[in-house]
């Protein structure tokens, strides 16, 4: 993927974002504090009048400029985590005019180092990180075994999505859910199904 | 003199602590970094980046943060602000700055104030 074609994905990215924002922040209403879609819907706003700007970067500084943009105008939780997974992914990504399934990939796990770091969190606490981590070992797999990006990410939005389901078992204990506890199972996790979204649109566009 | 910024998701909420804190402490240098620009609930990298320019000196400057985004985007002010004197502080947000406040106007250096709010989160009320 080079820059035309990721600044294309990210628009795309931020009209699914603009399109969930009532159904985000409904998941967010019941387990949180109903901020989720409206803050995210507010970061990738800004993030969408910054791309006319970016035309001439590489891909590593156009995602670099989205994360800073996020954390910069989200102003919940979802800024400084999806505004460091963009960052440490645009970091991953530096020097490559087209980006490659092997170089997503790798960057894709330095975002979820970096969230894991940023959010003082792991697996299995009902976050982003539920989704995230899976399909990463989901498009890995499917890459190793076929070679095909569109199959790998297929894959990793499948993996996903049960992650989604997943959060749905278990009981928070990071984030505002966290004061919930065991009243936060039943309920999907809002962090988790938004980056499932976004990574739906970036398969579509592999 | 040590400078304070409190942080929280809430407008009213960090300027209810700075002036709480500020009936203990008068010259302490105090600033809020409550909710969004527009005043709605929220944590603002910008405003927290101003009030820790405000109150910042020499002597360094101390963030006291509620809860979530407070705590992260705080941090990542500080981590914009390389070389520059500053921590965050973990305990409670208002007696925490009470004591921070009064730490502060005393002349107590940044390490001693630090290490003063580590016991506040451990004081039992009751």
């Amino acid at each position: 993927m080079n820059t035309e074609k990721l600044i294309a994905t990210i628009q795309k990215i931020a009209a699914k974002i603009e399109e969930e924002k009532a159904f985000l922040t409904e998941l967010d209403n019941v387990i949180g504090d109903g901020d989720h879609g409206i803050n995210l819907a507010r970061g990738f706003g800004e993030v969408e009048k910054k791309l006319d700007g970016l035309k001439d970067k590489e891909p590593g500084d156009v995602l670099k400029t989205v994360g800073m943009t996020l954390v910069s105008t989200v102003g919940g939780a979802s800024g400084p985590l999806y505004g460091t997974g963009f960052m440490k992914l645009g970091a991953a990504l530096k020097g490559r005019a087209d980006v490659t399934v092997p170089d997503f990939l790798a960057g894709l796990q330095q975002a979820i180092e970096g969230i894991m770091q940023r959010g003082r969190s792991t697996k299995g606490e009902k976050t982003m990180l539920d989704a995230m981590i899976p399909a990463k070992e989901a498009m890995e797999a499917k890459w190793a075994e076929t070679a095909d990006a569109k199959a790998a990410f297929a894959a990793g939005v499948a993996a996903a999505w049960e992650g989604v389901e997943f959060t749905k078992t278990i009981a928070a204990t990071k984030g505002r859910a966290s004061y919930l506890g065991e009243r936060s199972i039943g309920h999907q996790d809002p962090g988790a199904t938004s980056f499932t979204m976004v990574l739906e649109i970036v398969a579509g566009e592999v | 003199m040590v400078g304070l910024v409190i942080v929280s998701h809430s407008e009213k909420l960090a300027q209810g602590v700075v002036d709480l804190a500020r009936m203990m402490a008068r010259e302490a240098p105090m600033a809020a970094a409550g909710g969004l620009e527009d005043g709605s609930f929220g944590t603002s990298f910008e405003k927290i980046s101003n009030a820790v320019d405000e109150v910042y000196s020499e002597d360094g400057a101390i963030l006291l943060m509620d809860m979530g985004s407070a705590v992260m985007t705080a941090e990542m002010v500080l981590e914009s602000m390389e070389g520059r004197k500053l921590a965050l502080a973990d305990c409670p947000v208002a007696e925490g700055a009470v004591t921070a406040a009064v730490d502060a106007e005393a002349g107590m250096p940044l390490e001693e104030i630090l290490a003063d709010l580590e016991q506040v989160g451990t004081l039992k009320k009751l």
